[in-house]
């Protein structure tokens, strides 16, 4: 960790949204510690976005708040970063004046570094419509690096590209998460990915938190682990057995019924413990005759 | 030596040539039917006629002083109209309340076309400068004030989302999110505005006025001089052309980051000479 302010810490109390009478979020109590990489996966309405725009404080909570760094949130989380789906990059700014958007006094070299830093350092003074999809997310991910928030909220920032660019995309933001140590929330419906990043994972149910997973597996993450596996399946069947009592889902993963049980291993916690090994040693046990843990793990 | 090839242009030449084709043609027919007494003279006058009317014109001077009053007729009025177009529609996009308060003043005063006022622009300014100059701006107003107001609505408000995460301040999410992403259409519409302001003068000076192209023609009617009156037309169809490249000129120029207007040059390389 080079960096030496901790990642922001969060807190979730009694956590309340309603939109129109419908309750998205209901009473959601949630500790993020600093520092920790927290995913949040469920179906689509489930409320997981509505979380991540209650935490940047787009949105007000109708009950209940969030505590950053145990101060109440009453407007934009300026601590925060959002990456988006999107990108949200301006068609009419360079991509090195996407990245210092806002930025005041001489930002242009750390700009070029931050670029650098994703990749894109040559693509400083193009415009954004010449780049692809990947190349956005890296300078969409560039520009919430260059102020080294404490802070960063992932909104499905991978789900619009290809497979190959997503996994790429994936080591870069875990390797900039291990550099800099902020605190990071994922929302994404890709349990594979959330698996790979994530030391925490919260299944949405609801409205609720319904499942709160620990993933202790060695980084980097290879999508072959039997423990890999093992945890993807776990989540997945959690979501879909859940969301089976309304809507009766289509049984996906076969291989999902031997994680059925709640005591398997990983046992929901109420509060973040210190994640345990974060070491990047590459782990030395390729899968040799294990089933191939590549199950689609999409959820739309 | 290079073997005689007798249509390798060079493309880009090639491709601005191609457009003018046309009317070359059609010039050409028109001076034979002319020529060989067809067309009588009195109904349209041969090109030749027209041209040395031009020239005739140009020389005295007589040319010149009515292009110019034209145009700073023209270039006033669509100044004041789209200023003021521009104003209000950055007013009542930006703020929901002002829109409240006068769109549908805007509305209704739209549907009134600028030219049905003549009779009482008259009254008001008699026919100075002023009255023409009027009209031009109502005339101009509106097509920039709808463009500039439509172009600050359709902003991704997803964009507008982000600049205040990333900490903007209004007024910076002003300068570097709205007025950025409506420039497309503000350019859109004064556009479309160049091309009512000559419309809306031709008429105006043609009514009322003691000088300009509009005048020229007029009073060239009084003499049968229909080579005059001929050339005043053409003159404004070369003045709208002239313009409306002036207003893509612009938009090339704000609008390099936009894919209509990214240099397609490169994309067309040209063919290598052949010694």
């Amino acid at each position: 960790m080079s960096t030496t302010t901790p990642g922001t810490s969060l807190q979730l109390v009694e956590l309340t949204k309603t939109y129109a009478g419908r309750p998205v979020l209901s009473a959601i109590d949630l500790a993020v510690d600093g520092g920790h990489f927290v995913a949040i996966v469920g179906r689509s309405g489930c409320g997981k976005s509505t979380l991540l725009r209650l935490l940047s404080g787009l949105e007000a909570p109708c009950d209940g708040g969030v505590l950053v760094n145990g101060e109440p949130l009453r407007s934009v989380n300026l601590h925060a970063r959002i990456m988006f789906q999107d990108g949200r990059l301006l068609p009419w700014k360079s991509v090195l004046d996407n990245v210092g958007l806002g930025l005041r006094g001489d930002w242009r070299s750390r700009g070029l570094e931050v670029l650098r830093h994703v990749g894109l350092h040559e693509r400083a003074g193009d415009w954004i419509a010449r780049l692809s999809g990947g190349q956005r997310q890296r300078v969409a991910l560039a520009k919430a690096l260059i102020t080294q928030p404490r802070l960063m909220l992932l909104d499905e920032p991978l789900g619009a590209l290809d497979a190959l660019t997503r996994i790429e995309m994936q080591q870069l933001i875990e390797n900039l998460w291990l550099e800099e140590g902020f605190t990071s929330i994922l929302v994404t419906h890709d349990v594979e990915e959330a698996v790979t990043l994530a030391d925490r994972i919260l299944v949405l149910e609801e409205g609720r938190i319904a499942r709160d997973f620990r993933n202790d597996l060695q980084r980097p993450r290879r999508r072959g682990d039997p423990g890999f596996s093992q945890l993807t399946a776990e989540i997945l069947d959690t979501i879909l057995t859940q969301g089976g009592q309304g809507s009766a889902p289509q049984k996906t993963a076969d291989h999902a019924t031997e994680a059925v049980t709640p005591e398997h291993g990983h046992s929901p916690r109420p509060t973040g413990q210190p994640a345990g090994a974060r070491g990047s040693e590459r782990s030395d046990s390729p899968p040799i005759g294990e089933p191939s843990g590549a199950l689609t793990a999409q959820l739309q | 030596m290079a073997r005689f090839q007798p249509f390798q242009l060079n493309p880009r030449l090639k491709r601005s040539l191609i457009p003018w084709l046309v009317p070359l043609l059609l010039l050409v027919l028109w001076q034979l039917l002319a020529s060989r007494g067809v067309i009588p003279t009195r109904i349209l006058p041969a090109p030749s006629a027209i041209a040395l009317a031009a020239i005739n014109m140009g020389r005295s001077g007589e040319l010149w002083g009515h292009l110019s009053i034209s145009a700073g007729r023209a270039g006033v009025g669509f100044l004041i109209g789209a200023s003021l177009g521009l104003l209000f529609g950055l007013i009542n996009g930006l703020m929901p309340r002002a829109e409240l308060l006068l769109d549908s003043s805007f509305q209704m005063l739209r549907n009134i076309p600028p030219l049905a006022m003549i009779p009482l622009v008259i009254l008001w300014f008699g026919i100075g400068e002023e009255a023409r100059v009027f009209l031009v701006s109502v005339g101009v107003f509106f097509p920039v004030y709808l463009n500039t107001f439509h172009g600050i609505r359709s902003i991704d408000p997803g964009l507008i989302e982000m600049g205040k995460v990333y900490g903007l301040s209004p007024w910076q999410i002003v300068t570097n999110i709205v007025l950025p992403g409506a420039t497309p259409s503000i350019l859109v519409g004064v556009r479309f505005s160049l091309g009512i302001a000559w419309i809306i003068l031709i008429v105006g000076e043609q009514i009322a006025a003691n000088s300009g192209i509009g005048y020229m023609a007029m009073n060239a009617r009084e003499f049968m001089q229909t080579d005059i009156i001929v050339f005043s037309i053409i003159l404004y169809a070369l003045l709208g052309k002239l313009s409306d490249s002036m207003a893509r000129g612009l938009e090339h120029r704000l609008l390099p980051w936009h894919p209509n207007f990214q240099r397609t040059a490169k994309a067309v390389p040209s063919k290598p000479a052949i010694s």
